[in-house]
This record gives C-alpha cells, structure tokens and sequence, in this order.
C-alpha cells in the first residue's frame, strides 16, 4: 500500500526550520496518505522531531506550509495555528519522545483530560455543569465509556483508577497513545513510540498501532528508530538525514536505497565528504547553510549502526 | 563457612566506635554553640549615661550551650542511633485506612460546625474566634483552587480580599445610598456580596494577563508585586478610598432587612426575643459559614468538570495540556478568577464585619498567612485547609491567652509577642516532618471500579 494511491491527509511542503544559523530541516515536502501509517525515520539529529513539533504547533516554521485536509475537504494551514488548537480543530494528537502523563492523575483522568474540549461544551462552559446538568451527566458518562473503550484497547482498563506514574514504562506508553486517541484525532503522532520498550511490550504496540489503522481508520505519523517497529507496519517511511529528506517510498523502497544504507551503516570519509557535497548541490544548492551543517558531522555517526 | 562467628565480634567494637565518634560530635557541637553564642549571649551592651558598657554573661552562655550539647547527645542516643525500618510506600493500597474514616470527618465537622453557637459554655469571644477561622478557612479554600489545583503560585492573594472589602465599603457607605437612598442599607451586604465577587474576579483577570507567561519563581514575584501595588494603590489614593484612615461606618449586616437593633424593628423584637448583642455575631457566624461551605461546594464541583480537571492537569504538565487542545490561557485565566472571586467574598465579609476597613488589614502577611494555611493543609486538599486554619490561627489566638506564662517568666514578658515566632517554628518542624502538608493523599475526581488515592509524591506541585 503506497502513498501515491490515496488521497493525501497531510501535505507538507517546503518545510523549514532554522535556529539562528542552524538548519534544523531543509525544504522538506512529502505527503501522509489517509488510513496509512506514515514513518519518518533518520539518525539521531535528523530533525524528525522538529518535524514533529512544526506538524503540532510547538515551533512556528520559518518557511513552508503543512496542510491537513479533512475527509469533508476542509483544509487547515497547522503552520498557522496555535498548539492547542491544531488538537482542537485540525485533530491532529501526538505523543513525546519523554513520556508526559499527568502522573498525579489516574489513568481514567488523564483520559478524560483528553476529552476536554468535548466535554467543556456539554457543561455549558462549566456554567451548567456546575449545577450538573443533565446534558453535562450524560456527556460525561459518554466520556467515561469512551476512555474505558481506549483502556480496553491499550490493555490498561485493570489499572483505571491507578494513578498514572506508577505504571510500568511501557503501559504509560499505551496511556499516551490511547490519551491522543481519546481526543478523536484524524492524525495521530507518535514520537519515538517504542523507545525503551521490550520485545513483548513492542509487539503490543504494534498490535495497537495497526489496529488505529485498521479499525479505526486513523492515520498515523510516527518517527521511530526500532527498524523492527517501523519495516514491519509502515506503508510509506519517509527518510531524513540532516533536515534534508534522502528517501521516500514504501519500506521495500526505502531498504534498498543506497542513500538510506550510506546514512545509516555510514561510509568512508573521502566517500562521505562526496556524499555530503552532492547532496547539498542537489537538495539545497540554494541555501549555503546546510553544507556548512552538514560538514559538521561526526565521526561518531558513521560507526552508529542501527538495526 | 568457618568465617561466619566473626561477625559476633563486630557489635561490641562498633558500638565503642560510635561512643567515641558520638563524644567527638557532641563536643564539636559545644565548640560551634559556644562560637556563635559566645558574643550573642555572652556580650550585652547597655546604655550607661549616655555611652555604652559592656556585660559579661558568661553562665548564661555555658548554659545555652550545654542545652545545644545535651540536645545534640539526646539527639545520637534516641534519633539516629535507632536502627530505622523505613517503610516502604505502600503502592496506592485500595482502601487506605486515612480513607476510612475521612468519609466522616468532613459531615461530622459540618454539624458541628452548624451547633457550635449553641453549645453551652460558648460565648461570644468562641464563636468571634470560630468566624475568623472560617473566614481564613473560606480564603484557603478559595486559594487552593489557584495554588492547589491549578499550581499557579499566588503571593498577592490578598489583593483580591482587599478589592472585596473596599468593595462592599464604599457601595455600602457612599454610592447605594446616593444611587437608591438610605432604605438600601439593610440589605447592602447582600446585594454587594455578588457584585464584590465580580469585581475581585475582574481584577483577578487583570492580574492573570501579564503573568501568563510566568512560572514559578517569577509568577510568584509578580504576584507579590501585584499585592503591594493594591495596597499602596488604597493606602494613596485618598479621594476614593480614604488613604491610610480607611473607611469607617460600614453598615453591619442585617438579617434579610431586619436590623439587630434594640426596640421596634429590629430583629430580637419580630421574633419576640429578648435583644442580645451576641444575635449579630451568631448571623455573622452562619453567614461566613454558608460562604465557607459554597466555596467548598463549588470547589469540590469544579473539580469534576473538565475546567477543573485542566486545572490539575495544568499542575502536572502544560505542555502535554496543549497538546490535548486544552486552551492553557483560559484556563489560568479563570483559575485566577474564580480563585479571587471567592476572596472578593470573603473581603466583603470581612468589611461587614468590622465595620471599618484599611489598607492596614491587608499588608503581605495575611497573603502569607493564607498560603501557609494552603501549603500545610496539603497543597489541593479541602480537609487539609480546615486542619491547617484551626493549627494557624488558632496557634494565634491561643498565645493571647497564655497568660500565666507571665507569672512564671520574667517582668516585661508578654507572651503575645511570641507569636510569630511560635508559629514560625511550627511551620518550620511541620514542614520538616510532614513535607507535603497534612493531608497527602489526593482523591481522584472519577473513578471506574474503586476508589484509590493517590500518594502525593506522585503528584507535581505545578510551576507556576
């Protein structure tokens, strides 16, 4: 399943994002297809996160536009919009690289936090919820029974009333995945998703994520390193080396990229030095920054390979 | 194998070891004592016709310091020389037995609360005492919701009490006469109340805006900063507010129109009772009760709302709030104000009461005294607030009547001027022992299956 046979969700074009002199990514354009799991991967300091955080509204990008259409057409320009009200309106949800619960809550309300904007309308804005309203009763029993139904999914509902720090690592993952849900997204983020997770606990996620596809029928946006976790459920991985996208295609594609295999097992220095130089005469020709970057490489990269 | 009896032969030489290196310490302790009492306590300078001269007070000092050194041995010999089993935290264990019998506490205070005035032996200086402990109560109450539950720290709380009480003082004796004639007085404070609330609420939106951006440290400079500036504001201000002579004359409340006066009209005479002065503060005493127990209603109302919810999720983590569409802004914003709503309320209370208001009554301490009530009853709990206004302000009270303390110290002892430094200890140990406040445990505003609460070490304390 490739992107170029669906209707684009997420178009993202000439994305870039400097940092004062630095170049964090590079006129970056590429398209997330609905109902696909969407992956962009990249050695460390690659930007994916930065990507990320231009995609939610963390960081206002300095150049490029992101546009999510939604199935009724409409369309929303996230470089524009606030954080909050990217989740809000553009339901776009995502998750961090470091976990960020509401550790002090327990799992159900940090589900039902999630539920806010949903919930803050059916309490009148708090004026006739006060008085509990039975609109606002109604609404929150709705919201309960839909967390309880994310709880089931992310195997979490005998932990519901636990507060949410004393989870097992991985389930806080789950939480956060299943938090974003419950905020009825069209497009769903997850950064670094199986980071720190072991093999079973990998296998759960996957389980999860392809059942948000399939189910669902949410497109997902994930930056991860685990090459098991991304080759075994993307449809379409995205690949970026130095803000500078290399690859884009099905993981098939991806694999058998010479690009994608010179960044990841990394090259000799004479071959690197040429790889270096071509690529900022082909991609970014225009903006002298990036080859300045781009020499600052370490050593320490070419030795990192990662599965 | 063999080696083991060894270690029959550790105890007694450790034990030697730790009397010498006890000895060493107590006697190091003594030295450090002596050195910084030694010119403290050992030198007093006095006036002597117009030059000064020295006194030596030496057995004083040996006696201050062989005071720091006993402490210091009582200290080795039954503190730390016990073998501590540290219990470990006990993972959120479902029933905890504090949740036990906290089910009851909270009606069984209320009912008392409501019979106090009529108990026997209660006169008139309890239930005084009663309303000023619930009129801090009801500001605890009222800050917790800022400091508590939303983890914005507010240092100028009590600007908000100040706007409620200048309020209702100068409605009440200036404009709702001129506006509706004198027959408006008896019912001033009632029509005021809502209205002081509003405006303190406003002024709590007006604060909220620069400070949006602020954490923790900063937030809480501002906000002191914010409290001042009212004061000072009431203090120069002459024309509106009287400047440093505040106002006076205030109409005391009535009871729905019928004045507690003596004689026709009033309210002993329409209920056939015989006229007490003490018929006006037991009214004062309901009213700041039913005040108290509002703000508690709405409070613990709040908290299952989402605005509420936000409120604590804010505490625990701004950023992932944004990312869940949670409109930070407002959300800080009617924090603020419905935190300083509530102490609009209790200012035009407090001006009721009096009768007289001045930028005296509101100066940073009471600011302090409230967010101490706050942060030792357990930053978010309501019970918390109670116990903690009942310890503080009756720590208060109870110095003024120490009075036989006075016969056994010596001349010129008074022991009102102890106070602060009485409390200030209590804060200091309380918080030594008790780091998180009284009441740390926090209860969950939804639950599924079962109700567990949740250890508040887990719980953030919000960065402004």
């Amino acid at each position: 399943m490739s992107a170029s046979g669906q209707e684009a969700l997420l178009r993202v074009e000439h994305l870039t994002m400097r940092f004062g002199g630095l170049t964090a990514i590079g006129d970056l354009s590429f398209t997330a297809a609905r109902n696909d799991i969407t992956a962009i991967i990249g050695p460390n300091g690659a930007g994916k996160t930065t990507v990320f955080n231009c995609l939610t509204g963390f960081y206002k990008p300095t150049e490029g536009s992101v546009i999510l259409t939604h199935v009724d057409d409409k369309q929303f320009l996230l470089e524009r919009m606030d954080d909050f009200r990217i989740s809000q309106r553009a339901k776009v949800a995502r998750t961090f690289q470091n976990i960020r619960l509401f550790a002090g809550m327990t799992v159900l309300e940090n589900l039902m936090v999630a539920q806010h904007n949903t919930l803050m309308r059916a309490s009148g804005f708090t004026v006739t919820g006060i008085f509990n309203s039975p609109t606002y009763a109604r609404a929150s029993h709705e919201a309960v029974e839909f967390s309880e139904y994310w709880l089931e999914k992310a195997g979490l509902v005998d932990r519901a009333d636990d507060p949410a720090g004393e989870l097992p690592y991985g389930d806080q993952r789950r939480l956060e995945i299943a938090r974003a849900m419950c905020t009825k997204p069209v497009l769903l983020c997850l950064d670094e998703p199986a980071a720190g997770l072991n093999p079973r606990e990998s296998e759960d996620l996957n389980r999860l994520l392809l059942n948000i596809r399939d189910e669902q029928k949410i497109a997902i946006l994930l930056i991860e390193h685990d090459m098991s976790v991304v080759m075994g459920i993307s449809d379409h991985i995205v690949v970026l080396d130095y803000g500078v996208k290399i690859s884009d295609g099905s993981p098939a594609e991806v694999r058998n990229d010479p690009a994608v295999i010179r960044a990841y097992l990394g090259v000799e220095d004479e071959e690197e030095a040429e790889v270096v130089v071509e690529r900022a005469v082909a991609a970014v020709a225009k903006k002298p920054a990036r080859a300045k970057v781009a020499a600052k490489k370490s050593p320490a990269r070419k030795k990192g390979v990662r599965k | 194998m063999a080696e083991v009896p060894k270690s029959t032969n550790v105890m007694p030489e450790a034990r030697s070891i730790a009397a010498a290196a006890i000895a060493k310490d107590v006697l190091f302790t003594a030295v450090i004592a002596f050195i910084i009492l030694g010119p403290i306590v050992g030198l007093k300078t006095f006036a002597i016709s117009g030059s000064l001269a020295l006194e030596q007070r030496w057995g004083l000092v040996t006696v201050f310091v062989a005071i720091v050194a006993g402490g210091r041995l009582a200290y080795h010999l039954l503190v730390w020389n016990k073998p501590q089993a540290r219990p470990s935290r006990a993972i959120s264990a479902p029933v905890l037995p504090f949740m036990n019998y906290a089910k009851y506490i909270a009606p069984a205070l209320v009912a008392f609360a409501i019979i106090l005035p009529f108990i026997p032996g209660v006169d008139r200086r309890i239930v005084d005492l009663a309303i000023l402990i619930l009129t801090y109560i009801m500001l605890g109450w009222g800050l917790n919701i800022v400091v508590g539950l939303a983890g914005l720290l507010d240092l100028g709380y009590v600007a908000f009490y100040a706007v409620g009480a200048y309020a209702y003082a100068l409605l009440a004796t200036i404009y709702l006469p001129a506006w509706f004639g004198d027959g408006i007085v008896p019912w001033a404070f009632f029509i005021t109340l809502p209205i002081a609330g509003v405006l303190a609420a406003l002024w709590g939106v007006i604060l909220g805006f620069p400070v949006l951006r602020l954490r923790g440290d900063y937030l809480a400079i501002v906000t002191l900063a914010f409290g001042e500036i009212v004061r000072v504001v009431l203090i120069n201000w002459s024309d509106f507010t009287g400047g440093p002579a505040g106002i006076g004359g205030i109409p005391r409340p009535s009871f729905f129109g019928l004045p507690f006066i003596e004689g026709e009209g009033g309210f002993a005479a329409f209920f056939g009772l015989d006229f007490k002065p003490i018929h006006r503060i037991i009214f004062l005493y309901y009213v700041i009760l039913v005040l108290a127990l509002f703000t508690n209603f709405v409070t613990m109302r709040l908290r299952r709302l989402p605005v509420g919810r936000a409120w604590e999720a804010l505490r625990e983590d701004e950023i992932a709030c944004r990312s869940l569409g949670i409109n930070t802004t407002s959300t800080k914003l009617t924090a603020f104000a419905i935190g300083a709503m509530f102490a609009g309320f209790a200012g035009s209370f407090f001006a009721t009461r009096q009768g007289f208001v001045s930028p005296e009554s509101f100066v940073f301490l009471e600011s302090f005294i409230i967010l101490s009530i706050v942060v030792l009853g357990g930053l978010g709990s309501q019970i918390g607030v109670v116990v903690a206004a009942i310890v503080i302000i009756g720590a208060f009270e109870v110095f003024r009547e120490l009075n036989f303390l006075k016969a056994v110290m010596p001349a010129g002892f008074d022991p009102v001027q102890y106070r602060m430094l009485a409390v200030g200890a209590a804060l200091v140990l309380i918080m030594r022992w008790k780091p998180r406040g009284f009441v740390t445990r926090r209860e969950p505003s939804v639950v599924l299956k079962e109700k567990k609460a949740i250890p508040t070490d887990l719980v953030a304390e919000g960065h402004g």
